[in-house]
Protein backbone atom coordinates (compact mmCIF):
# COMPACT_ATOMS: atom_id res chain seq x y z
CA UNK A 1 0.00 0.00 0.00
CA UNK A 2 2.93 2.25 0.78
CA UNK A 3 4.01 2.26 -2.83
CA UNK A 4 0.55 3.42 -3.88
CA UNK A 5 0.65 6.51 -1.69
CA UNK A 6 2.21 8.95 -4.19
CA UNK A 7 -0.25 7.96 -6.88
CA UNK A 8 -3.24 8.31 -4.59
CA UNK A 9 -1.93 11.70 -3.48
CA UNK A 10 -1.70 12.96 -7.03
CA UNK A 11 -5.11 11.52 -7.82
CA UNK A 12 -6.61 13.36 -4.86
CA UNK A 13 -5.00 16.70 -5.62
CA UNK A 14 -5.96 16.46 -9.26
CA UNK A 15 -9.51 15.56 -8.35
CA UNK A 16 -9.85 18.53 -6.02
CA UNK A 17 -8.25 20.75 -8.62
CA UNK A 18 -10.53 19.53 -11.37
CA UNK A 19 -13.69 20.02 -9.30
CA UNK A 20 -13.03 23.76 -9.27
CA UNK A 21 -14.23 24.25 -12.80
CA UNK A 22 -17.93 24.49 -12.12
CA UNK A 23 -18.84 26.92 -14.88
CA UNK A 24 -17.22 24.65 -17.45
CA UNK A 25 -19.16 21.74 -16.03
CA UNK A 26 -22.44 23.62 -16.24
CA UNK A 27 -21.78 24.51 -19.86
CA UNK A 28 -20.87 20.88 -20.44
CA UNK A 29 -24.13 19.68 -18.94
CA UNK A 30 -26.13 21.98 -21.22
CA UNK A 31 -24.20 20.89 -24.30
CA UNK A 32 -24.49 17.21 -23.54
CA UNK A 33 -28.18 17.58 -22.91
CA UNK A 34 -28.63 19.24 -26.25
CA UNK A 35 -26.65 16.54 -28.06
CA UNK A 36 -28.57 13.84 -26.27
CA UNK A 37 -31.84 15.17 -27.68
CA UNK A 38 -30.49 15.52 -31.17
CA UNK A 39 -29.18 11.96 -31.23
CA UNK A 40 -32.42 10.58 -29.86
CA UNK A 41 -34.45 12.44 -32.49
CA UNK A 42 -32.19 11.18 -35.28
CA UNK A 43 -32.57 7.59 -34.18
CA UNK A 44 -36.30 8.00 -33.63
CA UNK A 45 -36.57 9.01 -37.27
CA UNK A 46 -34.49 6.00 -38.34
CA UNK A 47 -36.54 3.60 -36.27
CA UNK A 48 -39.85 5.03 -37.55
CA UNK A 49 -38.76 4.27 -41.13
CA UNK A 50 -37.16 0.90 -40.45
CA UNK A 51 -38.94 -2.05 -42.03
CA UNK A 52 -37.23 -4.84 -40.12
CA UNK A 53 -36.69 -5.33 -36.41
CA UNK A 54 -33.55 -3.65 -35.04
CA UNK A 55 -31.07 -5.56 -32.90
CA UNK A 56 -31.47 -3.00 -30.11
CA UNK A 57 -34.82 -1.55 -29.01
CA UNK A 58 -35.42 2.19 -29.11
CA UNK A 59 -35.77 2.36 -25.31
CA UNK A 60 -32.44 0.64 -24.92
CA UNK A 61 -30.92 2.96 -27.46
CA UNK A 62 -32.24 6.07 -25.71
CA UNK A 63 -30.68 4.82 -22.48
CA UNK A 64 -27.47 4.07 -24.35
CA UNK A 65 -27.37 7.64 -25.69
CA UNK A 66 -28.08 9.29 -22.35
CA UNK A 67 -25.37 7.27 -20.67
CA UNK A 68 -23.01 8.29 -23.45
CA UNK A 69 -23.74 11.93 -22.78
CA UNK A 70 -23.56 11.63 -18.99
CA UNK A 71 -20.25 9.81 -18.93
CA UNK A 72 -18.68 11.63 -21.83
CA UNK A 73 -15.55 12.28 -19.79
CA UNK A 74 -15.19 8.54 -19.25
CA UNK A 75 -15.37 7.57 -22.87
CA UNK A 76 -14.08 10.35 -25.10
CA UNK A 77 -10.52 9.99 -26.28
CA UNK A 78 -10.27 13.62 -27.30
CA UNK A 79 -10.90 14.63 -23.71
CA UNK A 80 -7.32 15.63 -23.11
CA UNK A 81 -4.94 16.81 -20.49
CA UNK A 82 -3.16 19.77 -22.01
CA UNK A 83 -0.82 19.95 -19.08
CA UNK A 84 0.67 16.59 -19.98
CA UNK A 85 1.07 17.66 -23.59
CA UNK A 86 2.80 20.81 -22.43
CA UNK A 87 5.08 18.78 -20.20
CA UNK A 88 6.30 16.87 -23.22
CA UNK A 89 6.44 19.62 -25.82
CA UNK A 90 8.03 22.25 -23.57
CA UNK A 91 10.37 19.93 -21.73
CA UNK A 92 8.86 20.40 -18.30
CA UNK A 93 8.88 16.64 -18.13
CA UNK A 94 12.34 17.12 -16.66
CA UNK A 95 10.73 17.65 -13.28
CA UNK A 96 8.54 14.56 -13.56
CA UNK A 97 11.60 12.49 -14.27
CA UNK A 98 13.41 13.52 -11.15
CA UNK A 99 10.71 12.17 -8.88
CA UNK A 100 11.10 8.75 -7.33
CA UNK A 101 8.01 7.33 -8.99
CA UNK A 102 7.06 5.52 -12.15
CA UNK A 103 6.08 7.96 -14.88
CA UNK A 104 3.50 5.63 -16.37
CA UNK A 105 1.68 5.16 -13.08
CA UNK A 106 2.01 8.85 -12.25
CA UNK A 107 0.46 9.99 -15.51
CA UNK A 108 -2.18 7.30 -15.33
CA UNK A 109 -3.26 8.72 -11.96
CA UNK A 110 -3.35 12.23 -13.35
CA UNK A 111 -5.43 11.26 -16.35
CA UNK A 112 -7.77 9.14 -14.28
CA UNK A 113 -8.32 11.96 -11.81
CA UNK A 114 -9.05 14.45 -14.54
CA UNK A 115 -11.72 12.25 -16.08
CA UNK A 116 -13.19 11.36 -12.71
CA UNK A 117 -13.42 15.00 -11.67
CA UNK A 118 -15.07 16.01 -14.91
CA UNK A 119 -17.55 13.14 -14.89
CA UNK A 120 -18.46 13.59 -11.23
CA UNK A 121 -19.39 17.20 -11.91
CA UNK A 122 -21.41 16.46 -15.03
CA UNK A 123 -23.03 13.06 -14.84
CA UNK A 124 -25.49 13.59 -11.98
CA UNK A 125 -27.43 16.54 -13.39
CA UNK A 126 -27.71 14.88 -16.79
CA UNK A 127 -28.76 11.54 -15.33
CA UNK A 128 -31.31 13.16 -13.05
CA UNK A 129 -32.88 15.23 -15.81
CA UNK A 130 -32.89 12.29 -18.22
CA UNK A 131 -34.81 10.22 -15.65
CA UNK A 132 -37.50 12.89 -15.46
CA UNK A 133 -38.10 13.33 -19.17
CA UNK A 134 -41.31 12.24 -20.94
CA UNK A 135 -41.32 8.45 -21.65
CA UNK A 136 -40.15 8.67 -25.25
CA UNK A 137 -36.95 10.39 -24.19
CA UNK A 138 -36.57 8.91 -20.75
CA UNK A 139 -33.51 7.16 -19.42
CA UNK A 140 -34.80 3.92 -17.98
CA UNK A 141 -33.66 2.27 -14.78
CA UNK A 142 -31.56 -0.88 -15.06
CA UNK A 143 -33.71 -4.04 -14.90
CA UNK A 144 -32.33 -5.16 -11.52
CA UNK A 145 -29.72 -4.46 -8.85
CA UNK A 146 -27.34 -7.10 -10.12
CA UNK A 147 -27.33 -5.54 -13.57
CA UNK A 148 -26.70 -2.15 -12.01
CA UNK A 149 -23.71 -3.45 -10.05
CA UNK A 150 -22.30 -5.11 -13.15
CA UNK A 151 -22.77 -1.83 -14.97
CA UNK A 152 -20.85 0.09 -12.30
CA UNK A 153 -18.00 -2.39 -12.39
CA UNK A 154 -17.82 -2.47 -16.18
CA UNK A 155 -18.02 1.32 -16.38
CA UNK A 156 -15.09 1.72 -14.00
CA UNK A 157 -13.02 -0.92 -15.74
CA UNK A 158 -13.96 0.69 -19.04
CA UNK A 159 -12.60 3.96 -17.68
CA UNK A 160 -9.30 2.29 -16.77
CA UNK A 161 -9.09 0.71 -20.23
CA UNK A 162 -9.76 4.09 -21.81
CA UNK A 163 -7.04 5.79 -19.78
CA UNK A 164 -4.66 3.00 -20.76
CA UNK A 165 -5.53 3.63 -24.41
CA UNK A 166 -5.19 7.38 -24.02
CA UNK A 167 -1.71 6.93 -22.55
CA UNK A 168 -0.62 5.94 -26.04
CA UNK A 169 -1.70 9.36 -27.30
CA UNK A 170 0.65 11.00 -24.84
CA UNK A 171 3.45 8.57 -25.58
CA UNK A 172 3.10 9.21 -29.31
CA UNK A 173 3.54 12.93 -28.68
CA UNK A 174 7.14 12.18 -27.68
CA UNK A 175 7.72 11.25 -31.30
CA UNK A 176 5.38 13.60 -33.14
CA UNK A 177 5.58 16.59 -30.76
CA UNK A 178 2.18 17.43 -32.17
CA UNK A 179 -0.65 16.84 -29.70
CA UNK A 180 -3.34 17.74 -32.22
CA UNK A 181 -2.20 15.19 -34.77
CA UNK A 182 -2.05 12.37 -32.26
CA UNK A 183 -5.37 13.36 -30.77
CA UNK A 184 -7.16 13.45 -34.10
CA UNK A 185 -5.93 10.05 -35.19
CA UNK A 186 -6.70 8.37 -31.88
CA UNK A 187 -9.90 10.31 -31.38
CA UNK A 188 -11.50 9.57 -34.72
CA UNK A 189 -10.47 5.92 -34.91
CA UNK A 190 -11.07 5.20 -31.23
CA UNK A 191 -14.47 6.78 -30.98
CA UNK A 192 -15.76 5.13 -34.10
CA UNK A 193 -14.75 1.70 -32.83
CA UNK A 194 -16.17 2.50 -29.41
CA UNK A 195 -19.60 2.99 -30.92
CA UNK A 196 -19.72 6.68 -30.24
CA UNK A 197 -20.70 7.58 -33.80
CA UNK A 198 -22.98 4.68 -34.64
CA UNK A 199 -24.02 2.36 -31.80
CA UNK A 200 -22.32 -0.96 -32.34
CA UNK A 201 -25.51 -3.09 -32.47
CA UNK A 202 -26.57 -1.02 -35.50
CA UNK A 203 -23.34 -1.59 -37.37
CA UNK A 204 -23.21 -4.15 -40.23
CA UNK A 205 -22.29 -7.67 -39.20
CA UNK A 206 -18.79 -7.70 -40.72
CA UNK A 207 -17.87 -4.43 -38.99
CA UNK A 208 -19.13 -5.72 -35.67
CA UNK A 209 -16.75 -8.67 -36.06
CA UNK A 210 -13.84 -6.25 -36.26
CA UNK A 211 -15.10 -4.01 -33.50
CA UNK A 212 -15.43 -6.92 -31.07
CA UNK A 213 -11.77 -7.75 -31.57
CA UNK A 214 -10.65 -4.27 -30.50
CA UNK A 215 -10.57 -2.84 -26.99
CA UNK A 216 -12.35 0.42 -27.79
CA UNK A 217 -15.90 -0.89 -27.38
CA UNK A 218 -15.13 -2.03 -23.86
CA UNK A 219 -14.93 1.60 -22.74
CA UNK A 220 -18.39 2.75 -23.82
CA UNK A 221 -20.57 0.38 -25.76
CA UNK A 222 -20.11 -2.55 -23.41
CA UNK A 223 -20.98 -0.93 -20.05
CA UNK A 224 -23.96 0.94 -21.54
CA UNK A 225 -25.47 -2.18 -23.00
CA UNK A 226 -24.89 -3.98 -19.71
CA UNK A 227 -26.94 -1.24 -18.05
CA UNK A 228 -29.91 -1.55 -20.35
CA UNK A 229 -29.84 -5.33 -20.20
CA UNK A 230 -29.09 -5.58 -23.93
CA UNK A 231 -26.09 -7.65 -22.87
CA UNK A 232 -27.33 -10.33 -20.45
CA UNK A 233 -25.64 -10.68 -17.05
CA UNK A 234 -23.74 -13.85 -17.90
CA UNK A 235 -22.19 -12.27 -20.95
CA UNK A 236 -21.46 -9.16 -18.90
CA UNK A 237 -19.31 -11.11 -16.44
CA UNK A 238 -17.44 -12.58 -19.38
CA UNK A 239 -16.94 -9.10 -20.81
CA UNK A 240 -15.56 -7.86 -17.50
CA UNK A 241 -12.84 -10.49 -17.67
CA UNK A 242 -12.07 -9.39 -21.22
CA UNK A 243 -11.82 -5.81 -19.92
CA UNK A 244 -9.35 -6.93 -17.25
CA UNK A 245 -7.28 -8.80 -19.80
CA UNK A 246 -7.16 -5.80 -22.13
CA UNK A 247 -6.27 -3.51 -19.24
CA UNK A 248 -3.23 -5.64 -18.40
CA UNK A 249 -2.15 -5.94 -22.02
CA UNK A 250 -2.53 -2.20 -22.69
CA UNK A 251 -0.77 -1.16 -19.49
CA UNK A 252 2.04 -3.59 -20.19
CA UNK A 253 2.53 -2.37 -23.76
CA UNK A 254 2.17 1.25 -22.67
CA UNK A 255 4.88 0.88 -20.06
CA UNK A 256 7.25 -0.65 -22.59
CA UNK A 257 6.48 2.05 -25.15
CA UNK A 258 6.97 4.81 -22.59
CA UNK A 259 10.24 3.32 -21.44
CA UNK A 260 11.46 3.23 -25.03
CA UNK A 261 10.38 6.82 -25.60
CA UNK A 262 12.14 7.87 -22.39
CA UNK A 263 15.42 6.28 -23.41
CA UNK A 264 15.49 8.40 -26.49
CA UNK A 265 14.05 11.41 -24.80
CA UNK A 266 15.16 14.86 -25.72
CA UNK A 267 14.13 17.38 -23.15
CA UNK A 268 12.89 20.29 -25.21
CA UNK A 269 14.22 23.77 -24.58
CA UNK A 270 17.35 24.36 -22.48
CA UNK B 1 30.34 11.81 -4.00
CA UNK B 2 29.91 12.69 -7.66
CA UNK B 3 32.15 11.12 -10.21
CA UNK B 4 31.60 11.88 -13.86
CA UNK B 5 33.87 10.22 -16.37
CA UNK B 6 34.08 10.72 -20.08
CA UNK B 7 30.45 11.63 -20.66
CA UNK B 8 29.43 12.13 -24.28
CA UNK B 9 26.02 13.16 -25.45
CA UNK B 10 24.87 14.14 -28.88
CA UNK B 11 21.49 15.02 -30.26
CA UNK B 12 20.19 14.36 -33.71
CA UNK B 13 18.49 17.51 -34.89
CA UNK B 14 16.42 17.82 -38.02
CA UNK B 15 17.72 20.61 -40.18
CA UNK B 16 15.08 23.20 -40.84
CA UNK B 17 15.37 25.56 -43.70
CA UNK B 18 13.05 28.46 -44.35
CA UNK B 19 10.75 28.81 -47.29
CA UNK B 20 7.91 26.82 -48.72
CA UNK B 21 9.95 24.84 -51.24
CA UNK B 22 12.34 23.69 -48.57
CA UNK B 23 9.41 22.89 -46.32
CA UNK B 24 7.84 20.67 -48.97
CA UNK B 25 11.14 18.97 -49.59
CA UNK B 26 11.42 18.26 -45.88
CA UNK B 27 8.17 16.32 -46.07
CA UNK B 28 9.89 13.73 -48.22
CA UNK B 29 13.44 13.83 -47.07
CA UNK B 30 14.70 15.34 -43.89
CA UNK B 31 18.31 16.15 -43.32
CA UNK B 32 19.71 15.68 -39.88
CA UNK B 33 22.74 17.01 -38.22
CA UNK B 34 24.38 15.75 -35.09
CA UNK B 35 24.92 18.26 -32.33
CA UNK B 36 27.55 17.25 -29.84
CA UNK B 37 26.26 18.60 -26.58
CA UNK B 38 28.93 17.01 -24.40
CA UNK B 39 32.41 15.84 -25.34
CA UNK B 40 34.29 13.68 -22.90
CA UNK B 41 33.32 15.59 -19.77
CA UNK B 42 34.89 14.38 -16.52
CA UNK B 43 35.03 15.77 -13.01
CA UNK B 44 34.73 14.77 -9.39
CA UNK B 45 32.84 16.63 -6.71
CA UNK B 46 33.24 16.02 -2.99
CA UNK B 47 30.52 16.18 -0.32
CA UNK B 48 29.79 19.67 0.95
CA UNK B 49 31.20 21.53 -2.02
CA UNK B 50 29.45 24.35 -3.83
CA UNK B 51 30.48 24.16 -7.43
CA UNK B 52 29.69 26.78 -10.03
CA UNK B 53 29.13 25.30 -13.42
CA UNK B 54 29.50 28.01 -15.99
CA UNK B 55 29.63 28.44 -19.72
CA UNK B 56 27.94 30.36 -22.50
CA UNK B 57 24.45 29.55 -23.73
CA UNK B 58 24.35 26.16 -25.39
CA UNK B 59 27.61 25.05 -23.83
CA UNK B 60 26.09 21.92 -22.34
CA UNK B 61 25.49 23.04 -18.77
CA UNK B 62 21.86 22.02 -18.61
CA UNK B 63 22.60 18.81 -20.47
CA UNK B 64 25.17 17.89 -17.83
CA UNK B 65 22.71 18.65 -15.06
CA UNK B 66 20.10 16.53 -16.79
CA UNK B 67 22.51 13.64 -17.15
CA UNK B 68 23.48 13.94 -13.50
CA UNK B 69 19.85 14.04 -12.38
CA UNK B 70 18.95 10.92 -14.33
CA UNK B 71 16.80 12.62 -16.94
CA UNK B 72 18.99 12.09 -19.96
CA UNK B 73 20.93 9.01 -20.91
CA UNK B 74 24.41 9.84 -22.24
CA UNK B 75 25.78 8.14 -25.34
CA UNK B 76 28.85 6.95 -23.50
CA UNK B 77 30.80 7.51 -20.33
CA UNK B 78 30.06 6.73 -16.73
CA UNK B 79 28.59 8.71 -13.91
CA UNK B 80 28.46 7.54 -10.35
CA UNK B 81 26.68 9.62 -7.78
CA UNK B 82 26.34 8.29 -4.23
CA UNK B 83 26.85 4.81 -5.60
CA UNK B 84 24.11 5.10 -8.21
CA UNK B 85 24.20 5.49 -11.93
CA UNK B 86 21.52 8.15 -12.31
CA UNK B 87 19.82 6.96 -15.48
CA UNK B 88 19.99 3.27 -14.52
CA UNK B 89 18.66 3.52 -10.97
CA UNK B 90 16.52 6.58 -11.58
CA UNK B 91 13.76 5.95 -9.04
CA UNK B 92 16.07 4.95 -6.19
CA UNK B 93 18.61 7.63 -7.00
CA UNK B 94 16.39 10.68 -7.30
CA UNK B 95 15.23 10.30 -3.71
CA UNK B 96 18.62 11.71 -2.75
CA UNK B 97 18.72 14.74 -4.96
CA UNK B 98 16.86 17.99 -5.31
CA UNK B 99 16.68 19.79 -8.63
CA UNK B 100 15.63 23.29 -9.56
CA UNK B 101 15.34 24.26 -13.20
CA UNK B 102 15.12 28.03 -13.10
CA UNK B 103 13.22 28.24 -16.35
CA UNK B 104 10.60 25.68 -15.42
CA UNK B 105 8.15 25.19 -12.62
CA UNK B 106 7.51 22.17 -10.47
CA UNK B 107 4.69 23.79 -8.53
CA UNK B 108 1.07 23.34 -9.48
CA UNK B 109 -0.09 26.51 -11.10
CA UNK B 110 -3.64 26.58 -9.74
CA UNK B 111 -3.23 25.28 -6.22
CA UNK B 112 -1.78 26.92 -3.12
CA UNK B 113 1.94 26.43 -2.68
CA UNK B 114 1.42 24.39 0.46
CA UNK B 115 -0.62 21.83 -1.50
CA UNK B 116 2.23 21.36 -3.94
CA UNK B 117 4.54 20.82 -0.99
CA UNK B 118 2.14 18.30 0.54
CA UNK B 119 2.04 16.40 -2.74
CA UNK B 120 5.83 16.30 -2.85
CA UNK B 121 5.80 15.03 0.71
CA UNK B 122 3.63 12.12 -0.42
CA UNK B 123 5.62 11.51 -3.56
CA UNK B 124 8.87 11.31 -1.63
CA UNK B 125 7.11 9.60 1.27
CA UNK B 126 8.59 11.95 3.85
CA UNK B 127 7.49 11.10 7.41
CA UNK B 128 5.23 13.69 9.07
CA UNK B 129 7.65 14.87 11.75
CA UNK B 130 10.52 15.24 9.31
CA UNK B 131 8.26 17.11 6.91
CA UNK B 132 7.11 19.54 9.58
CA UNK B 133 10.68 20.24 10.70
CA UNK B 134 11.93 20.81 7.18
CA UNK B 135 8.94 22.91 6.29
CA UNK B 136 9.26 25.22 9.27
CA UNK B 137 12.95 25.68 8.52
CA UNK B 138 12.19 26.48 4.90
CA UNK B 139 9.37 28.85 5.80
CA UNK B 140 11.63 30.71 8.16
CA UNK B 141 14.75 30.99 6.03
CA UNK B 142 13.05 31.62 2.72
CA UNK B 143 10.34 33.85 4.23
CA UNK B 144 7.49 31.89 2.80
CA UNK B 145 4.95 32.43 5.53
CA UNK B 146 2.80 34.98 3.73
CA UNK B 147 2.79 33.28 0.36
CA UNK B 148 2.32 29.68 1.41
CA UNK B 149 -1.43 29.74 0.93
CA UNK B 150 -1.51 31.65 -2.34
CA UNK B 151 -1.89 29.83 -5.63
CA UNK B 152 1.31 29.88 -7.65
CA UNK B 153 -0.25 31.96 -10.42
CA UNK B 154 -0.54 34.89 -8.01
CA UNK B 155 3.12 34.89 -7.01
CA UNK B 156 5.83 37.14 -8.35
CA UNK B 157 8.83 35.52 -10.00
CA UNK B 158 10.99 36.06 -6.94
CA UNK B 159 8.39 34.57 -4.62
CA UNK B 160 7.88 31.68 -6.96
CA UNK B 161 11.57 30.95 -7.19
CA UNK B 162 11.86 30.85 -3.42
CA UNK B 163 9.02 28.35 -3.40
CA UNK B 164 10.67 26.32 -6.16
CA UNK B 165 13.84 26.06 -4.15
CA UNK B 166 11.88 25.11 -1.05
CA UNK B 167 10.02 22.47 -3.07
CA UNK B 168 13.27 20.86 -4.14
CA UNK B 169 14.35 20.52 -0.51
CA UNK B 170 11.19 19.02 1.01
CA UNK B 171 12.77 15.57 1.09
CA UNK B 172 16.09 16.71 2.55
CA UNK B 173 18.29 15.81 -0.40
CA UNK B 174 22.04 15.51 0.00
CA UNK B 175 22.75 16.96 -3.40
CA UNK B 176 21.10 20.01 -4.87
CA UNK B 177 21.28 20.78 -8.57
CA UNK B 178 20.39 24.36 -9.35
CA UNK B 179 20.04 25.20 -13.01
CA UNK B 180 19.97 28.99 -13.18
CA UNK B 181 18.17 29.56 -9.89
CA UNK B 182 18.54 33.33 -10.03
CA UNK B 183 17.36 33.86 -13.59
CA UNK B 184 15.16 36.92 -13.86
CA UNK B 185 15.30 37.79 -10.17
CA UNK B 186 15.82 41.28 -8.79
CA UNK B 187 18.81 42.10 -6.61
CA UNK B 188 17.01 41.54 -3.32
CA UNK B 189 15.65 38.16 -4.29
CA UNK B 190 19.01 37.13 -5.68
CA UNK B 191 20.69 37.91 -2.41
CA UNK B 192 18.02 36.03 -0.49
CA UNK B 193 18.49 32.98 -2.69
CA UNK B 194 22.27 33.15 -2.39
CA UNK B 195 22.17 33.44 1.37
CA UNK B 196 19.87 30.51 1.57
CA UNK B 197 22.09 28.33 -0.60
CA UNK B 198 25.04 29.20 1.61
CA UNK B 199 23.05 28.42 4.69
CA UNK B 200 21.85 24.96 3.75
CA UNK B 201 25.33 24.15 2.52
CA UNK B 202 26.80 25.10 5.91
CA UNK B 203 24.07 23.69 8.13
CA UNK B 204 23.12 20.51 6.35
CA UNK B 205 26.29 19.96 4.36
CA UNK B 206 24.29 19.79 1.15
CA UNK B 207 26.44 19.51 -1.94
CA UNK B 208 25.39 22.18 -4.42
CA UNK B 209 25.99 22.27 -8.16
CA UNK B 210 24.91 25.54 -9.61
CA UNK B 211 24.74 26.82 -13.16
CA UNK B 212 24.32 30.51 -13.72
CA UNK B 213 25.10 33.40 -15.99
CA UNK B 214 25.28 35.77 -13.06
CA UNK B 215 28.92 36.02 -12.10
CA UNK B 216 28.01 37.59 -8.78
CA UNK B 217 26.32 34.32 -7.88
CA UNK B 218 29.58 32.56 -8.57
CA UNK B 219 31.63 35.10 -6.65
CA UNK B 220 29.30 35.00 -3.67
CA UNK B 221 28.89 31.24 -3.48
CA UNK B 222 31.45 29.12 -5.20
CA UNK B 223 34.98 28.30 -4.26
CA UNK B 224 35.27 26.11 -7.26
CA UNK B 225 34.17 26.70 -10.81
CA UNK B 226 33.93 24.33 -13.71
CA UNK B 227 33.90 26.04 -17.07
CA UNK B 228 32.42 24.35 -20.07
CA UNK B 229 32.21 25.54 -23.65
CA UNK B 230 30.88 23.80 -26.74
CA UNK B 231 30.48 20.64 -24.75
CA UNK B 232 34.08 20.40 -23.52
CA UNK B 233 35.50 21.02 -20.09
CA UNK B 234 37.77 24.05 -20.21
CA UNK B 235 38.67 24.87 -16.66
CA UNK B 236 38.19 23.22 -13.30
CA UNK B 237 39.62 24.93 -10.27
CA UNK B 238 39.13 27.72 -7.78
CA UNK B 239 38.05 31.21 -8.58
CA UNK B 240 41.18 32.99 -7.35
CA UNK B 241 43.38 31.00 -9.67
CA UNK B 242 41.10 31.79 -12.55
CA UNK B 243 41.40 35.44 -11.68
CA UNK B 244 45.17 35.46 -11.33
CA UNK B 245 45.58 33.56 -14.56
CA UNK B 246 43.33 35.69 -16.63
CA UNK B 247 42.57 38.74 -14.53
CA UNK B 248 45.67 40.75 -15.30
CA UNK B 249 43.62 43.62 -16.67
CA UNK B 250 42.28 46.60 -14.77
CA UNK B 251 39.69 49.02 -15.99
CA UNK B 252 40.12 52.73 -15.32
CA UNK B 253 37.18 55.09 -15.69
CA UNK B 254 38.11 58.74 -16.02
CA UNK B 255 36.11 61.95 -15.90
CA UNK B 256 37.93 65.05 -16.97
CA UNK B 257 37.46 68.61 -18.14
CA UNK B 258 36.98 68.50 -21.86
CA UNK B 259 39.88 67.27 -23.87
CA UNK B 260 40.09 66.57 -27.56
CA UNK B 261 43.12 64.33 -27.71
CA UNK B 262 42.50 60.63 -27.23
CA UNK B 263 44.49 58.79 -24.60
CA UNK B 264 47.47 56.91 -25.90
CA UNK B 265 49.62 55.16 -23.32
CA UNK B 266 51.50 51.95 -24.14
CA UNK B 267 49.93 48.93 -22.47
CA UNK B 268 46.45 50.42 -22.39
CA UNK B 269 43.56 50.04 -24.76
CA UNK B 270 40.66 52.45 -24.86
CA UNK B 271 37.24 50.88 -24.32
CA UNK B 272 35.25 54.07 -24.82
CA UNK B 273 36.13 57.69 -25.25
CA UNK B 274 34.25 61.01 -25.26
CA UNK B 275 35.45 64.52 -24.67
CA UNK B 276 34.61 64.29 -20.97
CA UNK B 277 34.86 60.64 -20.12
CA UNK B 278 37.00 57.69 -21.05
CA UNK B 279 37.26 54.09 -20.03
CA UNK B 280 40.54 52.34 -20.63
CA UNK B 281 41.78 48.87 -20.03
CA UNK B 282 45.25 48.42 -18.56
CA UNK B 283 47.35 45.34 -19.08
CA UNK B 284 49.24 45.19 -15.78
CA UNK B 285 51.84 42.86 -17.20
CA UNK B 286 53.04 45.71 -19.41
CA UNK B 287 52.37 48.82 -17.39
CA UNK B 288 51.34 49.36 -13.75
CA UNK B 289 48.14 51.12 -12.83
CA UNK B 290 49.91 53.83 -10.85
CA UNK B 291 52.12 54.65 -13.79
CA UNK B 292 49.10 55.05 -16.01
CA UNK B 293 47.35 57.32 -13.53
CA UNK B 294 50.45 59.43 -13.20
CA UNK B 295 50.70 59.90 -16.93
CA UNK B 296 47.01 60.67 -17.14
CA UNK B 297 47.14 63.32 -14.46
CA UNK B 298 49.87 65.09 -16.41
CA UNK B 299 48.00 65.21 -19.65
CA UNK B 300 44.42 65.67 -18.41
CA UNK B 301 42.53 67.84 -15.98
CA UNK B 302 41.01 64.93 -14.03
CA UNK B 303 37.70 65.31 -12.21
CA UNK B 304 37.17 61.74 -11.08
CA UNK B 305 38.92 58.45 -11.45
CA UNK B 306 38.04 54.91 -10.51
CA UNK B 307 39.89 51.65 -10.94
CA UNK B 308 38.13 48.32 -11.04
CA UNK B 309 39.62 44.92 -11.36
CA UNK B 310 38.35 42.93 -14.23
CA UNK B 311 34.87 41.61 -13.61
CA UNK B 312 34.60 37.86 -13.81
CA UNK B 313 32.43 38.18 -16.91
CA UNK B 314 35.34 39.64 -18.81
CA UNK B 315 37.56 36.85 -17.65
CA UNK B 316 35.07 34.40 -19.00
CA UNK B 317 34.85 36.23 -22.31
CA UNK B 318 38.62 36.18 -22.46
CA UNK B 319 38.65 32.49 -21.67
CA UNK B 320 36.19 31.86 -24.45
CA UNK B 321 38.47 33.68 -26.83
CA UNK B 322 41.46 31.77 -25.64
CA UNK B 323 39.76 28.44 -26.16
CA UNK B 324 38.16 29.67 -29.33
CA UNK B 325 34.60 28.85 -28.38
Amino acid sequence: MRTMKPYIAVLRLRLLNGMQYRAAALAGVATQFFWGFIYIMIFQAFYAQASSNQPISLEELVTYLWLQQSFLAFIMLWFRDNELFDLITTGNIAYELCRPIGIYEYWFSKLLAQRLASALLRCFPILLLAFLLPPAYRLMLPPDVKTFLLFCLSLLLGLLVLVAISMFIYISVFITLSPMGSLLVFGVVGEFFAGMVVPIPLMPEWLQQIVYLLPFRLTADFPFRVYSGNIPNGEAVEGIFIQLAWLFVLAFLGKIALQKAMKKIIVQGG
Amino acid sequence: MIKVEGINKSFKVAKRTTGLAAGLKALIHREHKIVHALNDVSFTINPGEIVGYIGPNGAGKSTTIKVMSGILVPDSGSCEIMGYTPWMDRVEYVKNIGVVFGQRSQLWWDVPVIDSFALLKDIYQVPDTEYNDTLSLLIETLELKDILHSPVRQLSLGQRMRCEIAASLIHNPQILFLDEPTIGLDAVSKIAVRNFIKKINKQKNVTVILTTHDMFDIEALCDRVILIGKGSLLYDGNLQELRSRFGSHRTITLDYKSSTSPIQIPGTTPISWTEERAIISVDTTIVSVSEVIMKLSHSLDLVDISVTSQPIEDIIVQLYKEYEI
